[in-house]
Protein backbone atom coordinates (compact mmCIF):
# COMPACT_ATOMS: atom_id res chain seq x y z
CA UNK A 1 0.00 0.00 0.00
CA UNK A 2 1.08 3.26 -0.72
CA UNK A 3 0.11 6.31 1.56
CA UNK A 4 0.15 4.21 4.42
CA UNK A 5 -0.26 6.36 7.55
CA UNK A 6 2.24 6.44 9.98
CA UNK A 7 2.27 6.33 14.18
CA UNK A 8 3.62 9.32 15.13
CA UNK A 9 6.98 9.48 16.19
CA UNK A 10 7.52 11.68 19.64
CA UNK A 11 10.97 12.59 19.25
CA UNK A 12 9.99 16.08 17.80
CA UNK A 13 6.30 16.93 18.01
CA UNK A 14 4.61 19.15 20.70
CA UNK A 15 2.42 17.19 23.17
CA UNK A 16 -0.87 19.08 25.04
CA UNK A 17 -1.15 18.51 28.59
CA UNK A 18 -4.01 15.79 27.76
CA UNK A 19 -1.38 13.95 25.75
CA UNK A 20 -1.27 11.56 28.24
CA UNK A 21 -4.92 10.58 28.48
CA UNK A 22 -5.49 10.57 24.99
CA UNK A 23 -3.00 7.53 24.60
CA UNK A 24 -4.52 6.20 27.82
CA UNK A 25 -7.80 5.95 25.92
CA UNK A 26 -6.18 4.43 23.14
CA UNK A 27 -5.94 7.14 20.66
CA UNK A 28 -4.35 6.76 17.32
CA UNK A 29 -2.08 9.81 17.26
CA UNK A 30 -0.47 11.56 14.85
CA UNK A 31 1.43 14.83 13.85
CA UNK A 32 -0.61 17.68 13.16
CA UNK A 33 1.06 20.55 12.45
CA UNK A 34 3.75 19.94 14.50
CA UNK A 35 1.64 18.46 17.28
CA UNK A 36 1.02 15.02 18.75
CA UNK A 37 -2.75 15.23 18.58
CA UNK A 38 -5.30 12.62 18.35
CA UNK A 39 -6.68 11.59 14.88
CA UNK A 40 -9.47 9.17 16.36
CA UNK A 41 -10.14 7.25 19.17
CA UNK A 42 -11.12 3.93 17.43
CA UNK A 43 -13.81 5.18 15.11
CA UNK A 44 -13.81 8.33 13.42
CA UNK A 45 -16.87 7.53 12.09
CA UNK A 46 -18.44 6.87 15.51
CA UNK A 47 -17.21 9.81 16.85
CA UNK A 48 -18.75 12.48 14.01
CA UNK A 49 -21.98 10.47 14.67
CA UNK A 50 -21.34 11.54 18.66
CA UNK A 51 -20.95 15.00 17.92
CA UNK A 52 -23.81 15.15 15.52
CA UNK A 53 -26.17 13.30 17.82
CA UNK A 54 -25.46 14.01 21.62
CA UNK A 55 -21.84 15.29 22.78
CA UNK A 56 -18.50 15.42 21.47
CA UNK A 57 -15.24 16.88 23.01
CA UNK A 58 -11.49 17.83 21.29
CA UNK A 59 -8.34 18.86 22.63
CA UNK A 60 -8.06 21.58 20.85
CA UNK A 61 -4.73 22.93 23.32
CA UNK A 62 -2.64 23.23 20.17
CA UNK A 63 -4.34 26.25 19.37
CA UNK A 64 -2.85 29.53 19.85
CA UNK A 65 -3.89 31.71 22.88
CA UNK A 66 -3.02 35.59 22.45
CA UNK A 67 -3.97 38.22 24.49
CA UNK A 68 -3.81 42.31 23.78
CA UNK A 69 -3.89 44.75 26.09
CA UNK A 70 -2.84 48.48 25.80
CA UNK A 71 -5.27 51.48 25.42
CA UNK A 72 -5.17 51.41 21.70
CA UNK A 73 -6.06 47.90 21.39
CA UNK A 74 -9.40 48.74 19.66
CA UNK A 75 -7.46 50.70 17.24
CA UNK A 76 -5.01 48.02 16.29
CA UNK A 77 -7.66 45.45 15.74
CA UNK A 78 -9.33 47.78 13.35
CA UNK A 79 -6.41 48.11 11.54
CA UNK A 80 -5.29 44.44 11.67
CA UNK A 81 -8.89 42.64 10.97
CA UNK A 82 -10.72 42.37 7.80
CA UNK A 83 -13.55 42.23 9.51
CA UNK A 84 -14.43 44.71 12.21
CA UNK A 85 -14.65 44.85 16.22
CA UNK A 86 -16.38 47.61 15.99
CA UNK A 87 -19.43 44.92 15.87
CA UNK A 88 -18.50 43.94 19.30
CA UNK A 89 -20.41 45.89 21.68
CA UNK A 90 -21.02 43.90 24.92
CA UNK A 91 -17.89 42.20 26.69
CA UNK A 92 -17.32 38.86 25.63
CA UNK A 93 -18.93 38.93 22.68
CA UNK A 94 -16.57 37.09 19.90
CA UNK A 95 -15.79 37.52 15.94
CA UNK A 96 -14.63 35.41 13.28
CA UNK A 97 -11.95 37.74 11.04
CA UNK A 98 -9.23 37.08 8.40
CA UNK A 99 -5.88 38.95 8.95
CA UNK A 100 -4.76 39.99 5.78
CA UNK A 101 -1.16 40.74 4.39
CA UNK A 102 -0.87 43.87 2.16
CA UNK A 103 -1.71 41.67 -1.03
CA UNK A 104 -5.37 41.30 0.60
CA UNK A 105 -4.19 37.50 0.85
CA UNK A 106 -4.85 35.63 4.45
CA UNK A 107 -2.39 35.27 7.13
CA UNK A 108 -4.88 33.33 9.09
CA UNK A 109 -8.49 32.90 10.06
CA UNK A 110 -9.19 33.97 13.85
CA UNK A 111 -11.59 34.27 17.00
CA UNK A 112 -11.48 38.03 18.48
CA UNK A 113 -12.88 38.27 21.75
CA UNK A 114 -13.80 41.79 23.32
CA UNK A 115 -13.12 40.90 26.94
CA UNK A 116 -12.20 44.70 28.04
CA UNK A 117 -11.61 48.34 26.78
CA UNK A 118 -8.07 47.70 26.38
CA UNK A 119 -8.04 43.66 26.75
CA UNK A 120 -8.78 41.48 23.56
CA UNK A 121 -7.98 38.10 23.00
CA UNK A 122 -7.20 36.10 19.74
CA UNK A 123 -7.13 32.52 19.32
CA UNK A 124 -5.27 31.64 16.05
CA UNK A 125 -4.27 28.34 13.85
CA UNK A 126 -1.77 25.84 15.67
CA UNK A 127 0.19 25.90 12.51
CA UNK A 128 0.38 29.56 11.70
CA UNK A 129 1.58 30.16 15.39
CA UNK A 130 5.02 31.42 14.61
CA UNK A 131 4.27 33.65 11.38
CA UNK A 132 1.20 35.16 13.14
CA UNK A 133 3.36 36.24 16.78
CA UNK A 134 5.53 37.67 14.34
CA UNK A 135 3.41 39.71 12.04
CA UNK A 136 0.71 41.28 14.92
CA UNK A 137 3.90 42.16 17.38
CA UNK A 138 5.19 43.21 14.13
CA UNK A 139 1.92 45.58 13.50
CA UNK A 140 1.20 46.14 17.21
CA UNK A 141 4.67 48.23 17.45
CA UNK A 142 2.80 51.85 16.47
CA UNK A 143 -0.36 51.34 18.65
CA UNK A 144 1.96 50.40 21.77
CA UNK A 145 0.01 47.37 22.25
CA UNK A 146 1.47 44.66 24.56
CA UNK A 147 0.77 41.23 22.57
CA UNK A 148 1.05 38.21 25.15
CA UNK A 149 1.07 34.59 24.38
CA UNK A 150 -0.83 32.38 26.61
CA UNK A 151 0.83 29.04 26.18
CA UNK A 152 -0.34 28.14 29.99
CA UNK A 153 -3.82 27.57 28.88
CA UNK A 154 -5.03 24.48 27.36
CA UNK A 155 -8.49 24.30 25.41
CA UNK A 156 -11.42 21.55 25.41
CA UNK A 157 -13.77 22.38 22.93
CA UNK A 158 -17.36 20.36 23.60
CA UNK A 159 -20.20 19.92 20.79
CA UNK A 160 -23.27 18.45 19.80
CA UNK A 161 -26.87 18.98 20.87
CA UNK A 162 -26.71 18.05 24.22
CA UNK A 163 -22.88 19.64 24.39
CA UNK A 164 -24.30 22.56 26.38
CA UNK A 165 -26.13 20.96 28.65
CA UNK A 166 -23.71 18.45 29.74
CA UNK A 167 -20.73 20.97 30.78
CA UNK A 168 -23.36 23.12 32.49
CA UNK A 169 -23.15 19.96 34.72
CA UNK A 170 -19.81 20.14 35.56
CA UNK A 171 -19.80 23.86 36.36
CA UNK A 172 -20.05 25.39 39.48
CA UNK A 173 -23.70 25.63 40.85
CA UNK A 174 -23.80 29.03 41.28
CA UNK A 175 -22.73 29.86 37.25
CA UNK A 176 -25.13 27.78 35.96
CA UNK A 177 -28.15 30.09 34.67
CA UNK A 178 -25.27 32.65 33.51
CA UNK A 179 -23.65 29.88 31.11
CA UNK A 180 -26.84 28.84 30.10
CA UNK A 181 -27.66 32.11 28.76
CA UNK A 182 -24.69 32.90 27.00
CA UNK A 183 -25.38 33.93 23.65
CA UNK A 184 -24.00 32.07 20.36
CA UNK A 185 -20.55 33.86 19.66
CA UNK A 186 -19.98 34.65 23.48
CA UNK A 187 -17.75 33.91 26.11
CA UNK A 188 -17.36 34.44 29.73
CA UNK A 189 -15.84 33.09 33.07
CA UNK A 190 -17.34 30.57 35.12
CA UNK A 191 -15.98 27.67 37.28
CA UNK A 192 -15.49 24.55 36.94
CA UNK A 193 -14.96 21.45 38.88
CA UNK A 194 -13.00 21.78 41.95
CA UNK A 195 -13.45 25.47 41.52
CA UNK A 196 -11.18 25.90 38.59
CA UNK A 197 -11.39 29.26 36.70
CA UNK A 198 -12.94 28.51 32.97
CA UNK A 199 -13.43 30.56 30.01
CA UNK A 200 -16.27 29.27 28.22
CA UNK A 201 -17.00 29.98 24.64
CA UNK A 202 -20.23 29.03 22.93
CA UNK A 203 -18.09 28.72 19.47
CA UNK A 204 -17.04 25.74 17.89
CA UNK A 205 -15.91 24.53 14.80
CA UNK A 206 -18.26 21.60 13.98
CA UNK A 207 -21.52 23.32 12.73
CA UNK A 208 -23.61 21.93 15.87
CA UNK A 209 -23.72 23.76 18.93
CA UNK A 210 -21.53 23.96 22.01
CA UNK A 211 -18.57 25.34 23.75
CA UNK A 212 -15.02 25.95 23.61
CA UNK A 213 -13.34 26.08 26.93
CA UNK A 214 -10.26 27.93 27.68
CA UNK A 215 -7.92 26.27 31.16
CA UNK A 216 -5.66 26.52 33.12
CA UNK A 217 -3.47 23.37 31.56
CA UNK A 218 -2.93 22.27 34.95
CA UNK A 219 -6.41 21.89 35.17
CA UNK A 220 -7.54 20.29 31.91
CA UNK A 221 -7.41 16.32 32.56
CA UNK A 222 -9.76 16.98 35.81
CA UNK A 223 -11.95 18.79 32.81
CA UNK A 224 -11.64 16.49 30.66
CA UNK A 225 -12.25 13.87 33.13
CA UNK A 226 -15.43 15.43 34.54
CA UNK A 227 -16.59 15.64 31.13
CA UNK A 228 -16.36 12.62 30.37
CA UNK A 229 -18.15 11.31 33.51
CA UNK A 230 -21.11 13.24 32.33
CA UNK A 231 -21.55 11.48 29.17
CA UNK A 232 -18.82 13.32 26.42
CA UNK A 233 -17.22 11.68 24.24
CA UNK A 234 -14.06 11.72 23.16
CA UNK A 235 -13.66 13.08 19.42
CA UNK A 236 -10.27 13.06 17.11
CA UNK A 237 -9.06 15.88 15.02
CA UNK A 238 -10.40 13.56 12.43
CA UNK A 239 -13.95 13.89 13.21
CA UNK A 240 -13.29 17.02 13.81
CA UNK A 241 -12.09 17.85 10.21
CA UNK A 242 -15.21 16.12 8.65
CA UNK A 243 -17.86 17.81 10.92
CA UNK A 244 -16.18 21.57 9.81
CA UNK A 245 -16.36 20.61 6.00
CA UNK A 246 -20.19 19.40 6.78
CA UNK A 247 -21.14 22.42 8.34
CA UNK A 248 -19.48 24.71 5.31
CA UNK A 249 -16.55 25.96 7.66
CA UNK A 250 -13.27 26.86 5.57
CA UNK A 251 -9.58 25.24 7.17
CA UNK A 252 -6.56 27.32 6.76
CA UNK A 253 -4.27 25.96 4.63
CA UNK A 254 -6.32 24.00 2.59
CA UNK A 255 -9.16 26.41 1.81
CA UNK A 256 -7.29 29.58 1.63
CA UNK A 257 -3.88 30.82 2.36
CA UNK A 258 -1.89 34.01 1.47
CA UNK A 259 -2.20 33.65 -2.24
CA UNK A 260 -6.16 33.68 -1.84
CA UNK A 261 -8.34 36.48 -1.23
CA UNK A 262 -11.04 36.39 0.97
CA UNK A 263 -13.37 36.78 -1.70
CA UNK A 264 -12.07 33.84 -3.14
CA UNK A 265 -12.65 31.60 0.04
CA UNK A 266 -16.08 32.90 0.25
CA UNK A 267 -15.32 34.28 3.15
CA UNK A 268 -16.89 37.46 1.65
CA UNK A 269 -19.28 37.91 4.82
CA UNK A 270 -16.63 38.29 7.23
CA UNK A 271 -15.19 41.58 5.67
CA UNK A 272 -16.40 44.76 6.79
CA UNK A 273 -15.94 47.56 4.00
CA UNK A 274 -17.34 50.11 7.17
CA UNK A 275 -16.48 53.59 5.87
CA UNK A 276 -13.03 55.18 6.96
CA UNK A 277 -11.77 52.10 9.07
CA UNK A 278 -7.86 51.87 7.17
CA UNK A 279 -6.99 47.94 7.54
CA UNK A 280 -4.22 45.76 6.26
CA UNK A 281 -5.03 44.69 2.74
CA UNK A 282 -8.15 47.21 1.94
CA UNK A 283 -7.65 48.71 -0.59
CA UNK A 284 -6.76 45.25 -2.96
CA UNK A 285 -9.87 43.83 -1.30
CA UNK A 286 -11.61 46.95 -2.51
CA UNK A 287 -9.83 46.69 -6.07
CA UNK A 288 -11.04 43.24 -6.77
CA UNK A 289 -14.86 43.70 -5.56
CA UNK A 290 -14.80 45.94 -8.29
CA UNK A 291 -13.02 44.42 -10.73
CA UNK A 292 -14.72 40.60 -9.63
CA UNK A 293 -11.77 37.88 -8.81
CA UNK A 294 -11.80 35.43 -11.20
CA UNK A 295 -11.84 32.23 -9.13
CA UNK A 296 -14.82 31.30 -6.61
CA UNK A 297 -15.37 28.53 -3.95
CA UNK A 298 -18.34 26.19 -4.69
CA UNK A 299 -19.36 22.97 -2.66
CA UNK A 300 -19.29 20.29 -4.73
CA UNK A 301 -21.49 16.51 -3.62
CA UNK A 302 -20.75 12.94 -5.64
CA UNK A 303 -23.27 10.95 -5.59
CA UNK A 304 -21.37 8.12 -7.41
CA UNK A 305 -18.90 5.98 -5.25
CA UNK A 306 -16.09 7.19 -4.59
CA UNK A 307 -13.80 10.03 -1.97
CA UNK A 308 -13.44 13.21 -3.35
CA UNK A 309 -10.05 14.45 -2.12
CA UNK A 310 -7.83 18.20 -1.43
CA UNK A 311 -5.85 18.44 -5.07
CA UNK A 312 -8.14 16.36 -7.48
CA UNK A 313 -8.68 18.51 -10.64
CA UNK A 314 -12.23 19.95 -11.40
CA UNK A 315 -13.22 20.36 -14.56
CA UNK A 316 -15.57 22.79 -15.81
CA UNK A 317 -16.45 24.90 -18.69
CA UNK A 318 -14.49 27.35 -18.30
CA UNK A 319 -11.24 25.34 -17.46
CA UNK A 320 -9.59 23.84 -14.76
CA UNK A 321 -10.14 24.38 -10.93
CA UNK A 322 -9.27 22.27 -8.16
CA UNK A 323 -10.74 20.76 -4.72
CA UNK A 324 -9.63 22.50 -1.75
CA UNK A 325 -11.18 20.24 0.75
CA UNK A 326 -12.79 17.16 0.15
CA UNK A 327 -13.56 14.11 2.09
CA UNK A 328 -16.34 11.37 2.74
CA UNK A 329 -19.33 13.42 4.79
CA UNK A 330 -20.69 10.73 7.31
CA UNK A 331 -23.68 12.70 7.91
CA UNK A 332 -24.33 12.64 4.20
CA UNK A 333 -22.92 8.99 3.53
CA UNK A 334 -21.43 9.97 0.32
CA UNK A 335 -18.81 12.67 -0.59
CA UNK A 336 -18.50 16.55 -0.37
CA UNK A 337 -15.87 18.77 -1.11
CA UNK A 338 -14.86 22.75 -1.79
CA UNK A 339 -13.45 22.86 -4.69
CA UNK A 340 -11.76 26.71 -6.59
CA UNK A 341 -12.82 26.74 -9.74
CA UNK A 342 -12.71 29.69 -12.37
CA UNK A 343 -15.91 32.04 -11.90
CA UNK A 344 -19.02 31.71 -14.64
CA UNK A 345 -21.37 29.32 -15.10
CA UNK A 346 -19.26 26.35 -15.26
CA UNK A 347 -21.46 23.68 -17.24
CA UNK A 348 -21.50 19.78 -16.16
CA UNK A 349 -18.58 19.50 -13.88
CA UNK A 350 -16.49 16.72 -13.40
CA UNK A 351 -13.71 15.83 -11.07
CA UNK A 352 -10.63 13.85 -12.07
CA UNK A 353 -10.29 10.57 -9.83
CA UNK A 354 -7.04 9.01 -10.92
CA UNK A 355 -8.02 9.02 -14.41
CA UNK A 356 -11.91 8.98 -14.20
CA UNK A 357 -13.67 11.70 -14.87
CA UNK A 358 -16.45 11.66 -12.34
CA UNK A 359 -19.71 14.31 -12.76
CA UNK A 360 -20.49 16.06 -9.47
CA UNK A 361 -23.34 18.51 -8.08
CA UNK A 362 -22.60 21.73 -7.61
CA UNK A 363 -24.20 22.62 -4.52
CA UNK A 364 -24.78 25.62 -1.93
CA UNK A 365 -23.08 24.73 1.47
CA UNK A 366 -23.38 24.13 4.24
CA UNK A 367 -23.96 20.32 3.79
CA UNK A 368 -25.15 19.48 7.44
CA UNK A 369 -26.87 22.05 9.74
CA UNK A 370 -28.18 21.21 13.11
CA UNK A 371 -27.45 17.35 12.42
CA UNK A 372 -29.37 17.51 9.23
CA UNK A 373 -28.48 17.13 5.74
CA UNK A 374 -29.53 20.76 3.96
CA UNK A 375 -32.62 20.91 1.20
CA UNK A 376 -30.56 20.28 -2.01
CA UNK A 377 -27.68 17.64 -0.73
CA UNK B 1 -5.98 -6.86 17.02
CA UNK B 2 -6.69 -10.49 15.96
CA UNK B 3 -4.41 -13.19 15.29
CA UNK B 4 -2.07 -13.34 12.32
CA UNK B 5 -3.10 -16.57 10.38
CA UNK B 6 -0.05 -18.57 9.63
CA UNK B 7 -1.46 -19.54 6.48
CA UNK B 8 -0.85 -16.11 5.01
CA UNK B 9 2.04 -14.62 3.44
CA UNK B 10 2.84 -10.66 3.28
CA UNK B 11 4.64 -8.09 1.27
CA UNK B 12 5.98 -5.64 3.08
CA UNK B 13 3.49 -2.54 1.94
CA UNK B 14 0.73 -4.77 4.60
CA UNK B 15 -0.86 -6.95 1.95
CA UNK B 16 -1.71 -10.55 2.57
CA UNK B 17 -1.60 -13.28 0.54
CA UNK B 18 -3.45 -16.87 0.55
CA UNK B 19 -2.13 -19.87 -1.72
CA UNK B 20 -5.83 -21.36 -2.58
CA UNK B 21 -6.17 -25.41 -2.70
CA UNK B 22 -7.32 -24.05 -6.36
CA UNK B 23 -3.45 -22.89 -7.02
CA UNK B 24 -5.50 -19.29 -6.48
CA UNK B 25 -4.36 -16.41 -4.27
CA UNK B 26 -6.58 -14.69 -2.80
CA UNK B 27 -5.81 -11.05 -1.66
CA UNK B 28 -6.72 -8.44 1.01
CA UNK B 29 -4.79 -6.21 3.70
CA UNK B 30 -3.87 -7.20 7.21
CA UNK B 31 -5.77 -6.24 10.03
CA UNK B 32 -2.92 -3.86 11.40
CA UNK B 33 -3.70 -1.86 8.14
CA UNK B 34 -7.34 -1.48 8.41
CA UNK B 35 -6.46 -0.22 11.77
CA UNK B 36 -3.93 2.20 11.32
CA UNK B 37 -6.22 3.54 8.35
CA UNK B 38 -9.56 3.38 10.28
CA UNK B 39 -13.02 3.33 9.08
CA UNK B 40 -12.83 2.29 5.18
CA UNK B 41 -15.66 4.29 3.23
CA UNK B 42 -14.72 3.22 -0.62
CA UNK B 43 -12.69 -0.02 -2.15
CA UNK B 44 -12.34 0.68 -5.67
CA UNK B 45 -11.80 -2.92 -7.02
CA UNK B 46 -9.77 -4.34 -10.05
CA UNK B 47 -11.54 -5.55 -13.29
CA UNK B 48 -12.35 -9.27 -13.58
CA UNK B 49 -9.71 -10.37 -16.20
CA UNK B 50 -7.45 -7.45 -15.53
CA UNK B 51 -3.81 -8.08 -15.29
CA UNK B 52 -1.38 -7.47 -11.95
CA UNK B 53 2.09 -7.11 -11.56
CA UNK B 54 3.92 -7.89 -7.85
CA UNK B 55 4.63 -5.29 -6.17
CA UNK B 56 2.34 -3.03 -8.22
CA UNK B 57 -0.88 -0.95 -7.82
CA UNK B 58 -3.86 -3.49 -8.39
CA UNK B 59 -6.89 -1.68 -6.02
CA UNK B 60 -7.42 1.36 -4.22
CA UNK B 61 -9.06 1.88 -0.73
CA UNK B 62 -10.40 4.80 1.15
CA UNK B 63 -10.65 5.49 4.11
CA UNK B 64 -12.26 8.52 5.44
CA UNK B 65 -9.08 10.55 5.38
CA UNK B 66 -6.99 9.08 2.67
CA UNK B 67 -6.81 6.70 -0.42
CA UNK B 68 -4.25 4.35 -0.21
CA UNK B 69 -2.94 1.86 -3.36
CA UNK B 70 -3.43 -2.19 -2.62
CA UNK B 71 -0.22 -3.93 -4.28
CA UNK B 72 -0.76 -6.94 -5.35
CA UNK B 73 1.88 -9.88 -3.39
CA UNK B 74 1.91 -12.11 -7.53
CA UNK B 75 1.63 -11.53 -10.99
CA UNK B 76 -1.17 -12.81 -12.43
CA UNK B 77 -4.62 -12.35 -13.68
CA UNK B 78 -7.65 -11.35 -11.78
CA UNK B 79 -10.41 -14.16 -11.71
CA UNK B 80 -12.96 -12.96 -8.95
CA UNK B 81 -13.36 -9.63 -6.66
CA UNK B 82 -14.84 -9.26 -3.36
CA UNK B 83 -18.70 -7.57 -4.58
CA UNK B 84 -19.50 -7.54 -0.96
CA UNK B 85 -16.94 -4.51 -0.63
CA UNK B 86 -19.35 -2.32 -3.00
CA UNK B 87 -22.14 -2.22 -0.74
CA UNK B 88 -19.58 -3.08 2.55
CA UNK B 89 -16.27 -1.69 2.55
CA UNK B 90 -16.23 -1.95 6.72
CA UNK B 91 -16.15 -6.06 6.05
CA UNK B 92 -12.17 -5.27 6.09
CA UNK B 93 -12.50 -3.18 9.22
CA UNK B 94 -14.39 -5.84 10.49
CA UNK B 95 -12.83 -9.02 9.50
CA UNK B 96 -9.09 -8.03 7.45
CA UNK B 97 -7.81 -11.86 7.16
CA UNK B 98 -11.30 -13.06 5.82
CA UNK B 99 -14.39 -11.98 4.67
CA UNK B 100 -12.80 -8.53 3.99
CA UNK B 101 -10.35 -10.20 1.35
CA UNK B 102 -10.09 -8.11 -1.88
CA UNK B 103 -9.47 -10.08 -4.97
CA UNK B 104 -8.50 -13.35 -6.39
CA UNK B 105 -5.56 -13.74 -8.42
CA UNK B 106 -4.77 -16.92 -10.98
CA UNK B 107 -0.93 -16.42 -10.47
CA UNK B 108 1.64 -16.53 -13.21
CA UNK B 109 4.90 -17.07 -11.44
CA UNK B 110 4.20 -19.17 -8.31
CA UNK B 111 7.71 -18.81 -7.15
CA UNK B 112 6.77 -14.83 -6.59
CA UNK B 113 5.26 -16.52 -3.49
CA UNK B 114 8.20 -17.81 -2.02
CA UNK B 115 9.27 -14.02 -1.90
CA UNK B 116 6.80 -12.99 0.05
CA UNK B 117 7.56 -12.19 4.24
CA UNK B 118 5.45 -15.38 6.29
CA UNK B 119 3.78 -14.57 9.22
CA UNK B 120 6.34 -14.47 11.85
CA UNK B 121 8.78 -12.00 9.77
CA UNK B 122 5.47 -9.60 8.98
CA UNK B 123 4.46 -9.79 13.10
CA UNK B 124 8.00 -8.62 14.01
CA UNK B 125 7.62 -5.77 10.92
CA UNK B 126 4.52 -4.49 12.51
CA UNK B 127 5.97 -4.78 16.11
CA UNK B 128 9.14 -2.64 15.26
CA UNK B 129 7.28 0.11 13.61
CA UNK B 130 4.90 0.40 16.53
CA UNK B 131 8.36 1.69 18.22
Amino acid sequence: MRDFPRQATSAMTEKTVLNATHRALGARMVDFGGWDMPINYGSQIEEHHAVRRDAGMFDVSHMTVIDLHGARTKDFLRHLLANSVDKLKAHGKALYSCMLNEQGGVIDDLIVYFLGDEFYRLVVNAGTRAKDLAWIEQQAKAFDVQVKERPEFAMIAVQGPHARAKVLGVLHEVDRPRIEKLGKFAAAAAQGPHGMPLFVARTGYTGEDGFEIIVPAEHAVALWEALAAAGVKPAGLGARDTLRLEAGMNLYGQDMDEAVSPWEANLGWTIALDEGRDFIGRNVLEAQKATGVKRVMVGLVLDEKGVLRHGQKVLTANGEGEILSGSFAPTLDKAVAFARIPVGDPGATRVDIRGREVPVRLVKYPFVRDGKPCEGI
Amino acid sequence: MSEIPGDLKFLKSHEWARAEDDGLVRVGISDHAQDQLGDLVYVELPEIGSAVKAGTGAAVVESVKAASDIYSPVSGEVVAVNELLNDKPETINEDAFGEGWIFLVRPSDRAELGELLDANEYEELVENEDH
